[in-house]
This record gives C-alpha cells, sequence and structure tokens, in this order.
C-alpha cells in the first residue's frame, strides 16, 4: 500500500461508530481552517479602518493607515492557503476563465479581485498620494523610486486634486464596507450554502463569521498597535486604545450572542443530527469549542473588558491604571485570536468530524511536515506579518510622522 | 425496349429472352441504388464500429431491492476492478452496509472494506432484523455536487447520469462535501475527485453497469427510466419505492424498494 495513505488506516482504527467508507479521508484539513481566519482579518481590519474615515470615530484615527495595510498583507496571503490544498493547483486558473457560475466557490476570484484591486489598493493609493509625492521630493536611490513609481505619475498637489483624493478615498471606504462584508460573508456561506452537512447548514453561519471577523480584525490591529508603540518606543496613545478596546467588546458581545442563538437554536429544534453532534461536541471538539472557543477565547476576554476597559462607563468599572489597562488588553487580544481560530477549526474541521449517515465520529489527523502540514499553516499564517512589516517600511503608516503632523 | 412489346411472343427463342431481358432487372437494380449513395457508404462505414450512441435516446436510472441483498460484495468487487478503484478500504464508488437491528433499539452499521470480502457473523441473541444495503452514487436530477463545482468539471449527462471531467476538475473537493451520501472520494493519485459513473464507458456499449452484471440475486436492475417497458420501470411498478434523504430535495435516481428507516 501506498505508504502515504497509512494515516488513513490509523483513523480506520479510530472511527467510533459508522462512518461512510469514503469519509474515513478528511476533506479539508488545516489550510482550509487558515483561510477563514485570513479573510476574517482582511475584512475586520478594513472595517475598522472605515469607523475612522466614514463614521469619523476621531479615537482611533491613529490606526487608519496601519488597519489599511494589515488588510493588505493578509488579502495577498488568503488565496495561498486554498491554492496550496487545491489537488490540481495548475489549474486553479480556470475559475477565473470558465466559472459555473451556479457555485459560490466560483464568486472567489471576482470577490477576491474586486476587493484587492478596486477596494484596498484604490483606498491606500488615494490615501498615501499626497505622502508619496511629498516622500520622493525628499529622498534618494530607491525610496525615492519606489515612492514616485507608487504615484504613478499622479503627482497635482494642488487643493482640487488633494480635495479630490479626500472625496474619493471616502466613496471608496463607503463602497468597502459592503465589500468587506461581502469578502468574509462570501465564506461563511461557502460553509452554509452546504445542506447535506447539518453542522454547516445554517443561515446565520456567514453573519457569525461576519462578526467574528469583526472581532478578530480589531484585536490584531489593537495587537499590532500596542506592539508597534512599543517597538518605536512611544508612548501608547491611551485614549485610541481604550477605543479599540472599547468597539472590541462591542463586537465580541454581538458575536458571542450569534453564536449562543445559533447555539440555543440548534439544541431546541434538536433535528435528526442532534445526537451525533451532542457526542461530538462533549467529545471530539471539547478541548477547542468549548475550553478554547467558549471559554478561553470568548467569555474570559469578554469579563476582563468589560471589567477594564471604559466602554460603559468613562473610567473603566474597575478604573484600573493606564499599564494594567494596556496589559489586559495585549492579553484579552490575544486569547481573542486563539478563540477565532478555534472558532475556524471548529468549523471546518468540526463539520468533517461526524458522518453524513449521522451513526459515527472519526478524527483529524493533523500531520506536521508537507502541504496539508502544521508548519505549511504556521508559515502562511506568519507570512502576512513579514509582508506588514515590508509595506510599513515602504509606506509608513504612523500619524506622528513629520509629513503627517505638517497636514495638520 | 421494343422486342418486349413485340406482338409474335412466339417468334421469340430462349436465347433472345435471356439476352433482351437481362438488361432490365440490372438497370432497375442500378437505378435503385444510385438513388442512395449516402445511405449505402454509411452502412458500408458502420460495419466495423457498432451503431452511434445517442445520449438522448436514453434515460437512465437504478433500481435497487434490498430484501435481495445477501451482502456478497461481488458488486463492490466488480466495480473496484471494471474502474480501477483503489483497492485501499476508504476509496469506493459502491459499497454494502449491513443493518443489525437489536432488542434494545440500538442499530448497529458496518461495511468492512465496502463488504467486498462479505461480513463477519452476527451474534444470533438480540436481535429483531439484519438486511443489507447497496451504495453507490445516487445520480441525483437535482445534484448539489453539479451546482458546488467552481468550474463545472462535475455535470449531468442527456441521458441522466452525473460525471466527473478529470481533465478538468481542480481538485477543491467541494463537490465531495456537498454530496449527502458520502459517494465522492478523491482520487489518491489523479487527485480528482471520483465516483460512480453507472459504468458509462459500458452503457455507450449497450451493457449494464458492472455491479448489476455480477449480482447473483438481482438486487440491483438497471434501465431505462422512460421507457414503457423495461426491467426497471416493470420493477417500480411492482415496489413501493423510495430514496435516501429525501427531505433534501436531491431527487435521486437510485431508487430503493424495500427500505428501511434505519437507512441514511
Amino acid at each position: 500500500m501506498d505508504p502515504q495513505l497509512q494515516p488513513l488506516m490509523d483513523v480506520l482504527q479510530q472511527v467510533k461508530g459508522y462512518i461512510y467508507p469514503n469519509e474515513i479521508e478528511l476533506q479539508w484539513g488545516l489550510l482550509v481552517v487558515v483561510y477563514p481566519y485570513v479573510t476574517g482579518l482582511v475584512a475586520g481590519a478594513f472595517i475598522l479602518a472605515s469607523l475612522e474615515r466614514v463614521f469619523n470615530v476621531r479615537e482611533v484615527q491613529p490606526t487608519y493607515r496601519l488597519s489599511l495595510l494589515t488588510a493588505l498583507a493578509f488579502l495577498i496571503v488568503a488565496p495561498l492557503p486554498l491554492l496550496a490544498h487545491l489537488g490540481h493547483p495548475g489549474r486553479a486558473f480556470e475559475i477565473f476563465l470558465t466559472p459555473n457560475l451556479n457555485s459560490a466557490m466560483a464568486m472567489f476570484g471576482f470577490i477576491y479581485a474586486w476587493y484587492l484591486m478596486v477596494v484596498l489598493l484604490l483606498e491606500i493609493w488615494f490615501d498615501y498620494r499626497k505622502d508619496l509625492i511629498q516622500w520622493a521630493a525628499g529622498e534618494t536611490g530607491l525610496r525615492r523610486f519606489l515612492h514616485r513609481a507608487l504615484t504613478l505619475g499622479a503627482t497635482d498637489l494642488s487643493e482640487r486634486s488633494l480635495s479630490f483624493d479626500r472625496g474619493a478615498g471616502k466613496l471608496i471606504t463607503l463602497i468597502g464596507i459592503p465589500s468587506a462584508f461581502l469578502l468574509h460573508g462570501y465564506v461563511g456561506f461557502i460553509f452554509g450554502s452546504v445542506k447535506a452537512n447539518p453542522w454547516w447548514s445554517s443561515v446565520l453561519i456567514p453573519i457569525v463569521f461576519l462578526f467574528s471577523a469583526i472581532v478578530s480584525g480589531i484585536a490584531l490591529i489593537l495587537l499590532l498597535f500596542l506592539f508597534s508603540s512599543l517597538v518605536r518606543g512611544k508612548d501608547v496613545d491611551m485614549a485610541c486604545a481604550d477605543k479599540l478596546a472599547s468597539f472590541l467588546l462591542y463586537a465580541l458581545i454581538v458575536d458571542f450572542s450569534l453564536e449562543m442563538l445559533d447555539f440555543i437554536h440548534r439544541l431546541y429544534e434538536a433535528e435528526e443530527s442532534i445526537k451525533i453532534l451532542s457526542q461530538m461536541i462533549s467529545s471530539r471538539l471539547f478541548l477547542s469549542l468549548v475550553v478554547l472557543q467558549v471559554l478561553v477565547g470568548t467569555v474570559l476576554p469578554m469579563l476582563s473588558l468589560f471589567l477594564v476597559s471604559p466602554a460603559f462607563r468613562s473610567r473603566g468599572l474597575l478604573a484600573a491604571p493606564a499599564e494594567l489597562r494596556r496589559l489586559v488588553y495585549f492579553s484579552a487580544a490575544v486569547l481573542i485570536q486563539i478563540g477565532i481560530f478555534s472558532t475556524r477549526w471548529n468549523v471546518v474541521i468540526g463539520g468533517q468530524l461526524f458522518s453524513k449517515s449521522l451513526r459515527g465520529l472519526t478524527v483529524y489527523k493533523m500531520e506536521l511536515l508537507g502541504i496539508e502540514g502544521f508548519f505549511m499553516s504556521a508559515l502562511l499564517l506568519l507570512l502576512p506579518f513579514l509582508i506588514l512589516y515590508l509595506l510599513v517600511v515602504l509606506l509608513p503608516p504612523w500619524p506622528d510622522r513629520e509629513a503627517r503632523v505638517a497636514d495638520g | 425496349m421494343e422486342s418486349a412489346g413485340e406482338p409474335e411472343a412466339g417468334g421469340l427463342d430462349r436465347r433472345d429472352f435471356l439476352r433482351k431481358s437481362l438488361p432490365v432487372p440490372l438497370t432497375l437494380l442500378a437505378l435503385l441504388r444510385a438513388g442512395e449513395p449516402e445511405a449505402e457508404k454509411k452502412a458500408e462505414g458502420d460495419a466495423s464500429k457498432p451503431p452511434a450512441y445517442k445520449a438522448s435516446e436514453h434515460n437512465y436510472a437504478m433500481g435497487i431491492d434490498t430484501s435481495r441483498c445477501i451482502g456478497c460484495g461481488r458488486c463492490a468487487e466488480a466495480c473496484k476492478a471494471e474502474n480501477d478503484v483503489p483497492r485501499e478500504p476508504f476509496y469506493f464508488r459502491t459499497w454494502i452496509e449491513r443493518y443489525v437491528v437489536q432488542t434494545n433499539g440500538e442499530t448497529v452499521v458496518s461495511s468492512p472494506n465496502g463488504g467486498i470480502a462479505g461480513f463477519p457473523p452476527v451474534n444470533e441473541t438480540g436481535i429483531v432484523r439484519t438486511f443489507f444495503v447497496p451504495k453507490l452514487c445516487n445520480q441525483c436530477a437535482n445534484p448539489p455536487c453539479v451546482q458546488v463545482c467552481p468550474v463545472g468539471a462535475t455535470f449531468t449527462t442527456q441521458d441522466g447520469v452525473v460525471l466527473v471531467d478529470q481533465e478538468y476538475c481542480i481538485g477543491c473537493r467541494y463537490c465531495i462535501q456537498a454530496c449527502p451520501y458520502g459517494a465522492r472520494f478523491l482520487h489518491p493519485v489523479t487527485h480528482t475527485a471520483e465516483k460512480c459513473t453507472f459504468c458509462y464507458h459500458r452503457l455507450i456499449k449497450g451493457l449494464v453497469p458492472a455491479c448489476v452484471e455480477v449480482c447473483p440475486t438481482q438486487a440491483r436492475i438497471f434501465g431505462e427510466l422512460k421507457a414503457r417497458s423495461s426491467p426497471l420501470t416493470r420493477f417500480m411498478r411492482l415496489h413501493e419505492i423510495q430514496v435516501l434523504k429525501p427531505h433534501l430535495n436531491t431527487e435521486p435516481r437510485v431508487y430503493y424498494a424495500n427500505l428501511d428507516g434505519e437507512v441514511r
């Protein structure tokens, strides 16, 4: 027998109850967990950026450009886990060339291209254009060349031209919010529309995905904001951090309520799948769902943010000093990332751990090496940070740069 | 032909008669053959090939009488041999499930290696009833797998069979997720989706699927769904018919007779 198939023989030994013979091979592994996690961060970071632009939340202005660059860095990586997962990556382009218009998955190419080209790149370009011209004027060598090239030759700095930039940026953000909803709602729909799978088939899944995306995006930007202030030796802008933490708490409450609604709804309806799903939650998914997703990743950060952040009272329920607040925010944001990653895991892997015969449970054997392995996924999760670093070097997003101060 | 109209027939000797009348049938024959040169050429060309297969003239489906299945596994074995299905116990285009309904209310289902080598004996106490159920792709008329395929590599033929284009499938596995019956798998060598084709390569030669061919009890009945008389229409007239997971509205074209409510 092919030695590569040996892991499946081991799975065969661990099946509980009856599963269809073709279900022994788990179809979507860790890479497909990474994909919705990454797109969720894109959508969440963008929605945070739009808070400042569209809803005029002044406090979070320092994170505006950082959010856009983060969204871009993660969006560039988003299709890679899917590509790596395909049986024939060389044929991936057929999704663009000959899409089956009845297929939700076929829309991926169009939504992705729309979001990357029309929304993110354009918004970043309009926002940076003036700075690019000014930076290029005071630089030499490669940086000057790159910044000049990025202006695409549009070097008009007249007031009329700049006000066009602002107007265009605002319009794109307006288009961008529903687009970000579409980007991640679509990912939820991929799962939510599979009627064969009772764990996935729910109209709430796209909405739960969306709010968990907002949660993960805000938490990531909060982490990056605190981390970058530390690295750059700047004092943390606490007004901004407090505001981010408050929004994080609001989003977390909505997200948790939706997840509970989904859970209670399933429990109350108690369809034919309820027995096997309950078995799965209390055995195979207990650690990742009950412990990591709900307790560690949601309830704990929600309580700590509730006590410390000034979300409901101007000084927070505990009136904690700034240093403690920063520590709590940082820990809560890390826990939330763990929780949201577990959420993706529980949806993707959980949906394949029970048989569609509703008579048995299987296991997922994660490999370490190989394309579907742990290290590949870890690499794909680190890659966006590398891209973000390069972007930040090329397009400094810091509001305290002289160029920004000069703008007023 | 003036001689034919000659009044003195008696003056015509045998030699004259033969000489003068012979051209008549020959000319007639030549005229008749000249009238259909195309048809003649085609007939000559087709002599070496079977008649052309027209998908639009067929509408295939399968009937399965679970009360006839003895769980011998010949169908699953024949399928693997006929279609080069990998021999490992997790790739099947068709398989057999055994249901053991016990007096304690539990139902134990098994399908060791798809039932290819039969089933181990059951403990005979505490059993209400046992039965076998052959499973395969249901060739749905409303197939979720075809709906979700992002590139259209899986499609329904005119004769009602759902197929996968191996040259086109990108191996995303969405169709495998969308199938409610666990009928699909990813071929470990070609890395494309695979499933039962009703042995389409046999159908176009006028043969029945391999599993139907080898079934010793005729538990599988294959044929035309819309024909006025076919083994399948007879089977469907004489039995009460059910399909698997009807609530999912996939409209399966594999029809079960004597199906137990325990079967999913």
